[in-house]
């Protein structure tokens, strides 16, 4: 009679699991900083709230909100205390000669989105563009901020 | 548009052929008038070039592509998703198909769906 050794089928190949490790990351950083990010101003949870993406390359951060329907004069965006915010209202029109209204799903009224910056930036060359209903918002670093690399020396 | 028979449809399979695809469901409005209806969806990201608008018999099918090019960097904290626009509707036999306009103007699409004008009351004679 053999006796035979059982191995234990390796489940989870740890090393290959790139995402998740990056997907434990983002969720221990959600609850390092709960709402250390972005604040909401307005109500919180009530209210409108578009959505908003912060991302960051060698050179930028940008920032993203989805503002569909606006016009660029409706869409105001300011730096204060190291925070970007973006904020805004879009009126209700009644027209006059509606029957009825099927639906109603569109947010009306103000929005104030706020995002702390984790790096510092240059005000004079923060750029805001409106295109698609989108309003895109690139804040150049400062030198600082940039990666910069260091030469290693030695034998 | 008949009140019930809306159908938004965010669903991940459709047919076990066709491609596996997930769909936002953009937000509209629709208000009817005397004339024709007025329908507003919402598609941030979305340019004119990247919008289909089926027609088939009464039911009506936007689709809104997004440009999935440009990510600026990489994302530190992300709330859209990077999925297309999609919604269906059933159409109010009284809309006149031949007329349906659409606009785009950043991001929100505009549909007016007219009704068909009624047909005048007639005499028919007898022979």
């Amino acid at each position: 009679m053999k006796l035979m050794r059982l191995q234990r089928p390796n489940l989870w190949n740890w090393n290959n699991t790139p995402q998740l490790s990056h997907l434990r990351d983002e969720i221990s950083r959600l609850f390092e900083e709960p709402f250390g990010l972005l604040e909401r101003q307005a109500d919180f949870f009530n209210g409108w709230s578009p959505n908003l993406d912060l991302y960051e390359d060698k050179e930028n951060l940008v920032a993203r909100v989805e503002l569909p329907g606006l016009k660029k004069e409706e869409i105001e965006v300011w730096l204060e205390a190291g925070a970007l915010h973006v904020s805004g209202e879009r009126k209700f029109e009644q027209k006059d000669d509606q029957a009825a209204t099927h639906r109603l799903e569109r947010f009306y009224g103000r929005f104030h989105r706020t995002v702390a910056l984790p790096k510092p930036v240059d005000a004079e060359k923060i750029k805001a563009a409106y295109e698609d209903g989108v309003l895109t918002v690139t804040l150049p670093k400062t030198e600082e901020a940039k990666p910069r690399q260091i030469a290693v020396t030695g034998n | 548009m008949t009140n019930t028979v809306t159908k938004p449809e965010n669903g991940t399979v459709e047919t076990a052929q066709a491609e596996q695809k997930s769909y936002l469901t953009p937000r509209v409005n629709i208000h009817e008038q005397k004339d024709g209806y007025v329908l507003h969806a919402e598609m941030p990201g979305v340019a004119k070039e990247s919008i289909e608008i089926l027609l088939d018999d009464d039911e009506l099918t936007i689709i809104g592509h997004r440009k999935t090019a440009e990510v600026p960097g990489t994302a530190l904290y992300r709330e859209s998703t990077a999925r297309d626009y999609r919604r269906v509707f059933a159409l109010d036999p009284v809309i006149d198909t031949a007329r349906i306009v659409a606009k785009i103007d950043q991001g929100l699409l505009t549909l007016e769906l007219p009704k068909a004008e009624k047909v005048k009351p007639r005499k028919i004679t007898v022979n």
